[in-house]
């Protein structure tokens, strides 16, 4: 399944419905075996020899959750995983399995005071607007605790930059399935399609504590802010420089021989890589990390600029560079490594 | 011991980055103990046999604050985030050294208002006149460690790491002197403490021990206008009741108390308000573990001279032998 | 069961987060010995009742109940010269509401103490204006220095000292109703069940330490390996000020959770059980963390089914807390109806997504 797919699909935090439906349907069509947990983890298994090894990447995406909708048709709503309420305003959004369109609102800036122009508006404050002029009106349409996505197309800007939602993780399922497509033999296979990563890891945790993996590698559409006004020292990645590579973050750190390994397979097989420069943040590496007894982990990366906005932007270079890295390093495991 | 103090703490090992430091515990602790092994963290898990007791899980964590290198600038100058809790005003000026030896300073821009002293105006200088000079030296995703030496004031100690390369002498004491005992002790150095409880976590799923208990530093109440506690340095080992990560063990800590009354060892009741340990962890393992803490009192801890007195150590030594050989029913 | 009975003796028990042995912890396994198969009590002090299912297969569905029993209070950190007690907080205390209560110190025995504060007269304007710290506030027990010193020492726990209020007959106002209301919905579920042929066993986990971070479920889940978790707690109900769709209502019905947290399955099976008991339920959307046990029994071992049953509730985290009896009942019946329709197949359908 392409990006393009992929990224258009539904699947805020606890409603990944959209996703694991598409990804199921692909891994049926590749023939890959595979279950899914009560968290709605999708596992699919190849190889059956040699270590435990899991590739990690998410299917849920930040979004929002309808709260409650008020007697004039309003929809008030909470935020999913970390949203800077910031981008909010005046964006269009898609609700519930419907796919209802709606736009958030704001008071025109006409009818605000001079201090409220200043001032953030909070998620609590706003509002989507469906067109519905009653409660009962909404309700025909959309029902609380209906998730809501943005309403964002997939685009190729230009040679290789792609715009869409969701990358933040849809890169990672996309070289999840890639890698799946790969003959794997002395390795123990373990691509887990992890449920609620933005709302605390919560799917990767309980998949790893089944699986008790002898090592864990994370892959994420990660921080980039190669933008002006950022200083070079805090952009964290850069899009176009190759996969990232986390050096710690605040879940985890990465096993060093692991980190080691995977310098030195970008180097041998001329894959472009970039160190993430970054602490904070955190992903799902860390809930493997520390499931039983503990395993190795590292993470591999897709720099995304604007992650966990309506729209990010990636490129194919770096999408490239991270597949080729963590088939090389799966492979490297079939041929012997070991952290 | 003062001998073991110096060579612990001057010890190199910031969270995720121990390998020396375990190397250095290692060779001091393998003549007490039967079977030494390391896990997938990089806990250094030590076991000694005993006859027919419970399982006891020792714990203190050889891991220490640190700096991890994020960005190496055309100049030369080392960008870098905090492992564990560094606290801006500390760190500024302060040296610091990485695993291969390199040595720097940590400079800052330029700061008119002292609220503005954050990691992030800080960057380390390590003499480079380029960022290919430095990047001979080190590279982005190196730790570094500060770099004090363990100073000896008679009946007290300064040094950086005391926490927690001081639990760490503890337990090594307690091994050397247990000639022999009913229970089985798994002690563990464990890693990755300041950044999580993450060694801790781990080590106490593989051991399942019937009890845990941490030995950490913990902070005092005793110096001028200090937060309220009641806690001091020389005045015993501290039995702690509470921190954030846990509540001990009612049963375990009343035990401990009794021990230390009836072997004379001094010993002060804990409240610690903010700040955990990794007993928080062992309690949390499993189906739970009944966990404690004996805390050696320190000044200044995170800070490159965190002080602790000798006799709280010793304390903490006796309470630990006391309680390895007894029955621990409680 | 005289529900409102246990609600009024388990508000006014003692058992502050990590010392619930004390005292709740007597009640509650009094209380539920005689509705459970077994009962014990785990490393972290959870009490854990188990109602076996009526049927002989050895498969049976597990489902685990939680309800904690632990209640936020204060610990004594320093004692000062004159006796005074400094303190911290165990679980969430907003300090505004200390000043001028009385509470009661565990000491070597129970002591009265008085959270003391300068009189009005000797308070300036601004002095006035700004919230009390709680590091500035200090319990008061009055007595001398040396008695204090020989009857409380530091880690000693502190509980609001607070008679049940009956508004009316319905509505009760107290402390630690949160989560004690929940232990009593666990309660009268668990004397429903009688009514029903089960096919699943039943924990009822009394659990421990919620307010310092879901520890005794946290631990109890793992232990019980549950393939349903449902947590019960109290959630806000409308208050002035606080904006509808903030709050659910008290007296109108158990809130239901759905999210993230929550298993879909299971709310749609506790929605239904409802509507077959013609219950009023108020719906409750939580994006992520519900601050409840449902929360920490998610993601124990391999995942657990979790559904989360709310009594609503005024003035959580004060001393007053007030609640509608009514809600305690339709909780413990709606959940007894949702238990019995768990069946293997039930469980098997959670796995099922598509």
């Amino acid at each position: 399944m392409d990006l393009k797919t992929l990224t258009s699909l539904s699947g805020v935090s606890g409603d990944e419905y959209e996703v694991r439906d598409g990804i199921i349907k692909e891994l049926d069509s590749m023939g890959v075996s595979y279950e899914c947990d009560v968290l709605g983890n999708v596992i699919a298994r190849k190889g059956n020899k040699g270590p435990k090894v899991i590739i990690d990447a998410h299917m849920d995406e930040v979004g929002l959750v309808i709260t409650y909708i008020e007697k004039n048709g309003f929809l008030r709503f909470a935020t999913v995983g970390g949203i800077d309420s910031r981008v909010l305003v005046s964006k269009r959004v898609l609700i519930g399995k419907h796919r209802t369109p709606g736009v958030i609102g704001a008071k025109a800036i006409h009818l605000q005071e001079r201090d409220e122009r200043n001032r953030v508006i909070p998620s609590d404050q706003l509002f989507i607007d469906i067109g519905a002029s009653s409660k009962e009106e909404a309700e025909r349409k959309v029902k609380q605790g209906d998730y809501v996505i943005f309403d964002t197309e997939y685009e190729e800007l230009s040679d290789g930059i792609v715009k869409a939602k969701g990358l933040d993780d849809r890169v990672g399922c996309a070289i999840l399935l890639e890698v799946l497509k790969e003959p794997w033999e002395d390795i123990n296979l373990y691509a887990v399609f992890a449920t609620q990563e933005e709302v605390g890891l919560r799917g990767a945790k309980v998949a790893a504590y089944g699986i008790e993996p002898d090592m864990g590698l994370a892959i994420e559409g990660t921080v980039c802010a190669d933008i002006p006004g950022t200083d070079k020292e805090f952009q964290a990645t850069r899009l176009g420089q190759g996969a990232a590579l986390s050096i710690m973050d605040s879940g985890s750190i990465p096993n060093r021989a692991m980190l080691k390994e995977l310098i030195r397979l970008a180097k041998e097989n001329d894959i472009p890589v970039q160190f993430r420069e970054a602490t904070s943040g955190g992903n799902d590496a860390a809930a493997i990390q520390q499931a039983r007894a503990g395993c190795p982990v590292a993470s591999v990366s897709v720099p995304c600029r604007y992650i966990h906005t309506p729209c990010s932007l990636m490129s194919m270079s770096d999408f490239e560079a991270a597949k080729q890295l963590v088939i090389a390093f799966l492979k490297s495991v079939e041929g012997g490594f070991r952290p | 011991m003062k001998e073991l103090v110096k060579k612990f703490t001057e010890g190199f090992g910031p969270s995720g980055f121990e390998d020396s430091i375990r190397e250095i515990i290692r060779k001091e602790v393998e003549p007490f103990v039967d079977e030494v092994r390391v896990d997938a963290l990089g806990n250094l898990i030590c076991f000694k046999k005993g006859n027919g007791g419970k399982k006891v899980l020792l714990d203190a964590h050889m891991d220490e604050i640190g700096v991890i290198i994020t960005h190496i600038d055309e100049n030369g100058f080392l960008r870098f985030g905090s492992i564990g809790g560094v606290n801006p005003i500390i760190a500024l000026g302060q040296r610091v050294y990485f695993e291969n030896g390199v040595c720097g300073v940590i400079g800052s821009e330029r700061i008119e208002d002292p609220k503005d002293l954050k990691l992030e105006k800080f960057f380390i200088d390590i003499g480079a006149k380029s960022r290919e000079q430095a990047a001979e030296k080190v590279k982005v995703g190196d730790a570094g460690a500060f770099l004090q030496t363990a100073i000896d004031l008679g009946d007290r100690m300064i040094a950086k790491a005391m926490d927690d390369r001081i639990g760490c002498v503890v337990i090594v004491e307690v091994l050397r002197q247990l000639k022999e005992t009913k229970h089985d002790i798994y002690a563990v150095f464990a890693t990755q403490e300041e950044v999580g409880l993450r060694g801790a976590r781990v080590a106490a799923y593989g051991v399942e021990p019937d009890v845990g208990i941490a030995f950490d530093v913990t902070g005092t109440g005793d110096t001028p206008k200090a937060r309220t506690m009641d806690v001091s340095i020389g005045k015993g080992a501290a039995i702690k009741v509470k921190d954030s990560s846990l509540i001990c063990h009612p049963g375990l800590r009343e035990y401990l108390v009794k021990l230390a009354e009836e072997n004379g060892i001094p010993y002060q009741l804990e409240v610690l308000e903010s700040g955990g340990t990794n007993a928080g962890a062992i309690q949390m393992t499993k189906a739970g573990i009944p966990a404690g803490v004996i805390s050696i009192p320190s000044r200044y801890i995170h800070t490159p001279g965190e002080m602790v007195d000798l006799d709280d150590v010793k304390a903490c030594i006796d309470l630990c032998v006391a309680a390895c050989q007894s029955p621990l029913d409680f | 069961m005289d529900i409102k009975q246990f609600l009024k003796d388990a508000s006014m028990a003692h058992g502050v987060s990590g010392f619930e042995f004390a005292d709740i912890a007597k009640i509650v396994q009094e209380r539920m010995s005689g509705l459970v198969d077994e009962i014990r009590t785990d490393a972290l002090g959870n009490i854990i009742g188990v109602r076996y299912g009526d049927t002989t297969d050895p498969l049976r569905p597990k489902v685990m109940l939680a309800g904690h029993m632990d209640e936020i209070g204060l610990m004594v950190t320093k004692i000062e010269e004159g006796g005074f007690l400094r303190f911290t907080q165990v679980g969430g205390v907003d300090p505004r509401i200390l000043p001028g209560h009385e509470v009661i110190v565990y000491g070597k025995k129970p002591l009265t103490g008085i959270i003391g504060v300068k009189p009005p007269h000797l308070t300036s304007r601004e002095e006035a204006a700004r919230a009390h710290k709680m590091s500035d506030l200090f319990i008061d027990v009055g007595m001398p220095e040396e008695m204090v010193r020989d009857l409380v020492r530091v880690g000693d726990v502190v509980t609001f000292k607070r008679q049940v209020s009956e508004l009316t007959s319905d509505v009760l106002a107290g402390k630690s109703f949160d989560d004690r209301a929940g232990v009593a919905v666990m309660l009268v579920c668990l004397e429903e069940l009688k009514r029903y042929k089960v096919a699943a066993d039943v924990y009822a986990v009394a659990t421990t330490q919620e307010e310092v971070g879901l520890r005794g479920a946290m631990v109890s889940t793992y232990g019980i390996i549950p393939d349903i978790g449902i947590a019960i707690d109290v959630c806000h109900a409308e208050t002035p000020g606080v904006p509808d769709w903030k709050t659910s209502s008290m007296g109108k019905g158990p809130a239901l959770t759905q999210g993230a947290n929550i298993h879909p399955k299971v709310y749609q099976g506790l929605e239904r059980a409802a509507k077959e008991l013609g219950i009023p339920v108020q719906p409750d959307v939580a994006p992520a963390a519900t601050g409840t046990d449902a929360w920490a029994m998610q993601v124990a071992r391999c995942g657990v089914a979790t559904g989360l049953v709310s009594i609503p509730e005024r003035y959580m985290h004060t001393s007053v807390e007030t609640l509608s009896i009514s809600d305690v009942e339709k909780a413990g019946r709606l959940i007894a109806r949702f238990i019995s329709s768990v069946d293997a197949c039930f469980v098997k359908e959670l796995k099922k997504w598509t």
